[in-house]
């Protein structure tokens, strides 16, 4: 269409100058797809939350012993299971992504200053990566009896030698 | 030809016991209005007015009376001073209202009064601030109606139901009390704003105007309503009672059901 970007700005004022630059939006080349996402994102994994986060205080706190069940032994034999490994994962992943974005929009409302600003994200960003990445691998690499140099270093529960 | 004409009512002197304009109380405030005049300082600073009122009277007219018999450079705008040209939004105790539509006798006169600009808009004297940068997020989502294909020959017919879809929305008078009212907006003064958000609403469901999807294309920018974190402070500001967070949700809702 031709007429559009005639269309889109009738008259704005941003081309007279007269206002001041903090309120000129410079036209986003990314239209907003990427908030979109987010703000769906955060209203989806916030349900998926409240089922995995509340199930899992269930199954931890109030099933069998319920708080007295937990120790090492407890937790090495829900991740024994592929259920309860996914389980967590899926908890770690929804629940870093969604508060990451929280935090991340919470800078965006709140810090003025652009290098502030992107110093707070990076930092961020960072803690975040090293937090998903290092939970992820936890999960799957976990091993509850671990033999160091012939040496096996596990708990009780471990098959002696 | 009779020797005495009756007085118009308003003149007939009533009895006290009747009551009359003169039982109107009376009571004393304090105005405490934030001043700024950049030709004199870049600082702003608080200027109080000790007034005597009537129970009748509104924030406007304590304004008048201290602009007018005490200071008259105390700087304010208005027009019609009757709520519906939206010239004389300000925050009034830490609220934003019209001036012309809070009555002193709603508001603690054992307190002073404050009265402040609007926030989120650069001030350019006393309670002036700069509207453009309003105006022109305003402009920017279209707010006149497009159409496609041929002009009927008479008027453009809605039904009842389509007209009442976006009532809500018909109201704004452009005061600014939304936007700046808007912790978002205070910040980031690039967001659109929940003023420009409702006037896009008001065409944006009306059945007449084909132009909607250029518009939820506006309003889906980084700037645009995922800005919006539903603090709801705008629809407490509205001066005309636009459920204005449920306006912005609407326009959301209508994004989203564009994509999928």
């Amino acid at each position: 269409m031709s007429t559009s970007s005639d269309l889109r700005f009738p008259r704005s004022a941003s081309t007279t100058g007269r206002v001041a630059p903090k309120y000129i939006r410079h036209g986003s080349g990314t239209r907003g797809g990427f908030e979109m996402a987010a703000w769906l994102f955060m209203r989806l994994s916030g349900i998926v939350l409240v089922v995995l986060i509340f199930g899992h205080l269930f199954v931890n706190l109030m099933l069998g012993d319920g708080v007295h069940a937990i120790d090492f032994g407890f937790v090495a034999g829900k991740w024994a299971s592929p259920f309860w490994q996914w389980w967590d994962l899926a908890m770690l992943w929804l629940a870093m992504l969604h508060g990451t974005n929280g935090v991340r929009t919470i800078v965006n409302d709140y810090a003025e200053r652009a290098g502030v600003r992107l110093w707070l994200l990076v930092v961020l960003y960072a803690a975040a990566a090293a937090i998903v990445i290092l939970g992820t691998l936890v999960i799957f690499t976990f091993d509850p009896c671990p033999v160091v140099n012939g040496v096996p270093t596990g708990a009780d529960f471990c098959p002696k030698p | 030809m009779s020797a005495s004409t009756a007085e118009p009512a308003s003149k007939v002197e009533l009895p006290a016991s009747m009551g009359g304009g003169g039982e109107i109380p009376t009571f004393d405030i304090t105005l405490k209005v934030r001043r700024y005049n950049p030709e004199v300082s870049d600082e702003s600073h608080w200027d109080e007015f000790k007034l005597t009122m009537y129970g009748t009277d509104r924030v406007l007219d304590a304004l008048h009376k201290a602009k007018w018999d005490i200071d008259g450079s105390l700087s304010f705008r208005r027009s019609c001073a009757h709520g519906v040209c939206g010239s004389d939004a300000m925050r009034i105790n830490g609220r934003n209202r019209l001036a012309c539509k809070t009555l002193l006798k709603d508001l603690d006169t054992s307190k002073p009064i404050t009265v402040e600009p609007i926030k989120g808009l650069p001030v350019e004297k006393d309670l002036i601030v700069d509207m453009e940068p309003f105006f022109q997020s305003y402009r920017e989502i279209m707010p006149f109606l497009i159409t496609k294909g041929h002009e009927p020959t008479k008027e453009r017919l809605q039904s009842a139901e389509d007209r009442e879809r976006f009532d809500d929305t018909t109201k704004c008078i452009l005061c600014a009390a939304c936007t700046s009212s808007c912790p978002v907006f205070w910040t980031d003064g690039q967001y659109f704003g929940p003023a420009a958000i409702v006037n896009a609403h008001r065409f944006i469901f009306d059945s007449r105007d084909d132009a909607g999807d250029l518009r939820l294309e506006i309003l889906n920018d980084k700037e645009g309503v995922w800005r919006c974190r539903t603090t709801f402070n705008c629809s407490e500001a509205c001066p005309r009672g636009i459920q204005v967070t449920q306006a912005i949700a609407e326009v959301k809702q209508a994004i989203l059901a564009r994509q999928f």
